[in-house]
C-alpha cells in the first residue's frame, strides 16, 4: 500500500477529495490537463456579430438532437398504405408509409408535432444564421490571410446545409416536398447528354418510383451530417488556430486578440446562448406551425396548389427559374437544349463561384501578403462592400422572384408586371446597390475624418462677440480616434514592365481591378494632419 | 495548436509593448500594394477599464446574484412543467384540439428551461464574473523556420528510405493503382435505376392508348360528353390507371390530363388537329413542359391554364400553346373522340412526350 501511494505525483496530495482524484483518474489517462492549459484561458473577443456564427452551430446541435428523435419514428418507406391516424381529414386516404410516419409523430407521439417543428425551424435559422455569419464575414474582410481556407470550410458548409435542408424537405413525401422533387426531376432532365440518366438513377427508375425517399434518408441522416459535423470540427480547429479576428479599437492590433477568457466568462456567455437559441426555437415551435404537411395531403402528381413555393433558402434558384426570359429552348443537331433551365443553373453557379473565389481574387487584386486580424469597418473597403451590397440586391432579386405569384396576388398586381419587375431588379438592382453604397462608404469615410480633425458637432450653440453664431466642436479622445484612423489603405497598382522590359496581359488585368478597387480611397489621417488641424475646431 | 504564454493574464499586466509589434510585422512582410504611412497615428493603448455598476454597489451585485439564482430555479419549474403537461395533456385520437395543447404546454414549459438557464447563465457572465477583458499575444499562423525545415527534411527522409523518387516504375505504377481501384464503385451505382430499362422509351410513351376512356381524377370513374359543361375543367386520368397494383404514381405522373370545354367558334385549331377535339372538348396535358409541375390552375374567362411553381401560361384556347413564363414548348394535346356509349375516349396515346424537355427528346 504504501508504495504506492509513493507513486503518486505531488501535486494530486494537496488537492484531496474526490473532485481531485478523479481529475487526476482521468488525467493519467487522457493528458487532459495540456487541454485545459492550452485552451482554458483562451481569449475571444466579444461582439454581438461574433454571435452569428455560434447561432449557426447551435442550430445544428438542436437540429442534431430533435433530428435523432424524429428517426426513431419516422419510416422512410414509399411502401402505399391506408392512412389510419388520428387526423380525421386524410382517414384511408392511400399514401407513402413515410407520409403516413411523418403524420403519426405530428398527432400520435406526445410532443412529436413539437420536435418536428423544432427540427424544422432551427433548419430555417441553420441556414439563415450561416448566410448571416457569411455576411459579416465578408463585409468587415475575417476572409484575409489567413482565413481563406476557412471561409472555403464555411461556403461548403453553407451548401451542405442547403442540401441538408433539401433532403429533409422532401422527406415526408407530401404534395409539396413532392413538387419540389418533381422540380428537381425536371431541372435534372434538361442537363445536356446525362440528365435523362442522372434522373432515372436518381430516381431508380421513372419519377417518381419507390426509392428516392429512402436514398433521401441515408443522405439526410448519415452522409451529410457525417461531412457537415467533421467540416464544422475543422472550422473550429482553425478558429482555434488563427485565434479570433477583433474589431479596431484602442490597444488592439494584428498581434494580439483581445477580450474574455474561455474559463470563466466565455463559456458562461457562450453556454448560456446555447440555451437562449434552443429556448427560441423551442418558443417558435410551441406557437407557429411549420410545414403542416396535413395540410397538404399526400403526394401525387396531378394536384397542386397555389402559391407552391419551397424553403425559403431554395428560393433564389427557384427564382432564377422564374426570371428567365421565355422561349428558351431549342432542338439542335437532334437534341434539345434547355436553355431556360441551364441559364438559371450558370448563373447561380458564377454566383456562388464567385462567392467561393473571392478572397482569392481580392488577395490577389492587393498582393498583401500580411495576416489581417483586425477587422475591417465595411466603409473603409468601399469597393469590396459595394460589391456585396450589389451580389446582397442580385440574391435578394432571385429571392423575392420565388415569390412572384404571391406578391402578385396580395398586391393586387399583373403576374406578368411582377415577373418583368424583378429581372429588373435582378439586371439594374446590383449596379445602383453598387455605386449607392459605394459613396456611401466613401462619404462615411470622409465624415470620420472631419470628426477626427475638427471633432464631432457637440449641439451646443455659442453667439460670438461679432454677433456670429457657432456650434462648438468637441475633439474626440484619443480612444475613440483610434477606431477611425486605424485602417488599411492601398493604392492602385502601377504597371511596371518585368526583366524583358514587357507587361504581361495578367498584370494589366491585375492593374485594371486594382484601379477599380482603389482609385477612389480616402487616406486615413496621419499624425502631421492633426497637428496642423489642432486649434483648428471651435 | 499555437501556446500562448500570456494566456489569461489581465490586459493591466499584459505588455503595451504590443503596439510595436505592428510595425515589425509590417516592416517583413509584403505589403503588396498597401499604403504605409509614416506619420500612422499610433495605437494610444488600452483604454482603462470601467467598473460596472456590480463593481461599485454591493446591493446591485446582490440583485444580479438573486436574478440569476432565481433564473435557474425558474429553469427548474419550466422542466418539471413540461414533464408535467406531458401528462395532463395528452392527445386524444380523433381529437386536433388536444394535439394543440400538447405542443403549446410541452412547448412552453422547454421553452421557459432553457430561456431562463440561458439568461441566467449570460447574466452572470455579464454582470458577476470577473469584467476585466485579457489578451493573448499572436503568433504567426506559419510553422518556424526550424519546424519547416524539419519538415522538408523528414519528407527528404521517407524519400530516400522509401525510394518513391527513385524507383519510378513502383511510384507510377501505385499512383495507376489507387486511380484505378474506385472505378468498381462508380459501376456499382448503374444498379441505382433498373438494368432492364430505357429511360428514353420510358418517357416516349404513356398509358393511354387508343380507346381508353378518360376517367375522373382521382375517383377513376369515366366521364360522359354530356357531362363536360361548358366553361367547365376537369382533372384526368386514364380509366384503370386508379387500380394499378404497381407504378400507379409514375404512370399519373405522365399521364395527367385536363379537359376542358370551350365554345367551338373560340378554338383556334391547328388544321392538322381538327379531329382530336370533340364539340368543343379538348384535352392537354396536365405536366408542364418547363420542369413538370401540373398545370392547375384554370382561368375560364381568358382559357388560360396557370402553371402555380414557375407561372408559365399557356392558351387553351390556342393549342395550349405558352403565352407567358419560362416553358418553351405548347401542352402536348391528346387526341380525344367519344364512343359508342357517350364515353370521352384517346384516340391515341400522346404523339410527342409529355412533360418537361430531355436531351434525347425529338
Amino acid at each position: 500500500m504504501s508504495t504506492t501511494t509513493d507513486m503518486k505525483p505531488v501535486a494530486t496530495k494537496k488537492s484531496g477529495g474526490f473532485t481531485g482524484a478523479a481529475a487526476n483518474y482521468i488525467d493519467e489517462r487522457t493528458s487532459v490537463s495540456t487541454a485545459v492549459k492550452e485552451l482554458g484561458r483562451k481569449i475571444f473577443p466579444d461582439h454581438w456579430s461574433f454571435l452569428l456564427g455560434e447561432v449557426a452551430l447551435y442550430s445544428f446541435v438542436i437540429i442534431l438532437l430533435s433530428g435523432s428523435f424524429l428517426t426513431f419514428f419516422f419510416q422512410a418507406s414509399m411502401a402505399e398504405v391506408q392512412y389510419d391516424g388520428s387526423y380525421v381529414p386524410l382517414k384511408g386516404v392511400e399514401m407513402s408509409v413515410a407520409m403516413a410516419s411523418s403524420l403519426d409523430i405530428s398527432f400520435d407521439v406526445r410532443g412529436g408535432l413539437l420536435m418536428r417543428q423544432v427540427h424544422h425551424w432551427a433548419a430555417l435559422l441553420f441556414v439563415a444564421s450561416i448566410g448571416l455569419h457569411m455576411l459579416r464575414i465578408y463585409f468587415t474582410g475575417a476572409f484575409r490571410k489567413p482565413r481563406e481556407l476557412n471561409w472555403v470550410i464555411g461556403f461548403v458548409l453553407f451548401i451542405l446545409a442547403m442540401a441538408e435542408g433539401f433532403t429533409g424537405y422532401s422527406l415526408p413525401d407530401d404534395l409539396l416536398s413532392g413538387n419540389g422533387l418533381r422540380i428537381i426531376d425536371g431541372m435534372v432532365k434538361g442537363i445536356p447528354v446525362v440528365g435523362t440518366w442522372i434522373s432515372f438513377l436518381l430516381f431508380g427508375g421513372e419519377f417518381p418510383g419507390t426509392d428516392i425517399v429512402g436514398r433521401l434518408y441515408s443522405l439526410h441522416i448519415l452522409l451529410l451530417p457525417a461531412i457537415i459535423v467533421a467540416l464544422i470540427a475543422l472550422h473550429l480547429l482553425f478558429v482555434v488556430v488563427h485565434k479570433h479576428t477583433q474589431y479596431p479599437g484602442a490597444g488592439r492590433t494584428d498581434t494580439n486578440v483581445v477580450g474574455y477568457p474561455v474559463l470563466p466568462v466565455y463559456a458562461a456567455k457562450a453556454g448560456g446562448f446555447f440555451f437562449i437559441v434552443f429556448g427560441v426555437v423551442m418558443l417558435m415551435a410551441s406557437f407557429f406551425t411549420i410545414n403542416p404537411i396535413w395540410n397538404y395531403g399526400p403526394y401525387d402528381p396531378s394536384p397542386v396548389s397555389a402559391g407552391t413555393q419551397p424553403d425559403w433558402y431554395i428560393g433564389f434558384a427557384d427564382g432564377a427559374l422564374r426570371l428567365v426570359p421565355p422561349g428558351l429552348e431549342w432542338v439542335w443537331f437532334g437534341h434539345t437544349w434547355s436553355f431556360n433551365i441551364l441559364i438559371p443553373l450558370t448563373v447561380i453557379g458564377i454566383f456562388i463561384a464567385t462567392v467561393l473565389f473571392y478572397p482569392f481574387i481580392e488577395a490577389w487584386i492587393t498582393g498583401d501578403k500580411r495576416e489581417h486580424h483586425i477587422l475591417d469597418r465595411p466603409r473603409n473597403a468601399p469597393t469590396r462592400t459595394a460589391i456585396g451590397a450589389a451580389g446582397v440586391t442580385f440574391y435578394a432579386g432571385l429571392w423575392a422572384a420565388a415569390s412572384s405569384d404571391i406578391m402578385a396576388t396580395h398586391f393586387k398586381l399583373t403576374m406578368e408586371g411582377v415577373i418583368h419587375t424583378l429581372q429588373a431588379v435582378v439586371i439594374l438592382g446590383p449596379i445602383f446597390a453598387y455605386f449607392i453604397t459605394k459613396r456611401v462608404c466613401l462619404a462615411l469615410q470622409k465624415k470620420d475624418r472631419e470628426i477626427v480633425l475638427h471633432g464631432y458637432e457637440s449641439g451646443r450653440i455659442v453667439r460670438l462677440p461679432g454677433g456670429e453664431y457657432i456650434e462648438v466642436h468637441q475633439p474626440v479622445d484619443e480612444y475613440e480616434r483610434w477606431k477611425l484612423v486605424s485602417y488599411n489603405n492601398y493604392k492602385p497598382l502601377e504597371l511596371a514592365p518585368n526583366a524583358q522590359g514587357k507587361v504581361s496581359p495578367v498584370q494589366r488585368v491585375r492593374a485594371g481591378l486594382s484601379r477599380w478597387f482603389f482609385e477612389d480611397r480616402i487616406a486615413p489621417v496621419g499624425t502631421k494632419e492633426l497637428e496642423e488641424s489642432h486649434g483648428d475646431h471651435h | 495548436m499555437a501556446s500562448d504564454e500570456t494566456s489569461g493574464k489581465d490586459l493591466t499586466a499584459a505588455d503595451s509593448s504590443s503596439v510595436e509589434h505592428v510595425t515589425a510585422a509590417v516592416g517583413t512582410a509584403v505589403v503588396g500594394t498597401a499604403v504605409v504611412a509614416r506619420d500612422a497615428v499610433a495605437n494610444p493603448g488600452f483604454p482603462p477599464h470601467r467598473p460596472r455598476i456590480t463593481d461599485l454597489d454591493p446591493r446591485a451585485e446582490k440583485r444580479a446574484e438573486r436574478t440569476v439564482y432565481t433564473l435557474f430555479y425558474l429553469s427548474i419549474v419550466g422542466s418539471i412543467f413540461a414533464i408535467a403537461a406531458y401528462m395532463i395533456f395528452p392527445i386524444v385520437p380523433e381529437d386536433p384540439g388536444s394535439v394543440r395543447l400538447n405542443n403549446l404546454f410541452i412547448g412552453v414549459g422547454l421553452a421557459l428551461a432553457l430561456l431562463a438557464l440561458g439568461i441566467g447563465a449570460v447574466h452572470w457572465g455579464k454582470a458577476l464574473m470577473h469584467d476585466e477583458e485579457g489578451s493573448d499575444e499572436r503568433h504567426p499562423v506559419r510553422g518556424s523556420d526550424e519546424t519547416r525545415a524539419r519538415a522538408v527534411e523528414i519528407f527528404q527522409e521517407a524519400n530516400t528510405e522509401s525510394g518513391i523518387g527513385r524507383r519510378a516504375v513502383i511510384r507510377n505504377s501505385l499512383i495507376g493503382a489507387l486511380v484505378v481501384f474506385p472505378l468498381p464503385a462508380v459501376v456499382l451505382f448503374r444498379g441505382l435505376a433498373p438494368q432492364d430499362q430505357d429511360p428514353v422509351a420510358l418517357l416516349n410513351q404513356t398509358m393511354w392508348k387508343k380507346g381508353t376512356r378518360l376517367a375522373l381524377d382521382p375517383s377513376g370513374s369515366p366521364i360522359k360528353a354530356s357531362d363536360v359543361t361548358l366553361g367547365s375543367s376537369f382533372a384526368v386520368i386514364p380509366e384503370g390507371l386508379a387500380d394499378l397494383e404497381h407504378g400507379r404514381l409514375e404512370e399519373k405522373a405522365k399521364a395527367a390530363v385536363i379537359l376542358v370545354r370551350m365554345k367551338p367558334e373560340d378554338l383556334n385549331q391547328l388544321p392538322e388537329r381538327a379531329t382530336w377535339s370533340y364539340d368543343g372538348i379538348v384535352a392537354y396535358s396536365k405536366i408542364c413542359t418547363h420542369v413538370g409541375c401540373p398545370v392547375g390552375l384554370y382561368e375560364q374567362q381568358t382559357h388560360h391554364l396557370l402553371c402555380p411553381c414557375h407561372q408559365s401560361q399557356f392558351d387553351v384556347a390556342d393549342h395550349a400553346k405558352v403565352i407567358f413564363g419560362p416553358a418553351k414548348r405548347a401542352l402536348p394535346q391528346l387526341p380525344i373522340a367519344v364512343d359508342s356509349e357517350g364515353y370521352l375516349i384517346a384516340q391515341s396515346d400522346f404523339l410527342e412526350p409529355v412533360g418537361p424537355s430531355f436531351w434525347e427528346r425529338q
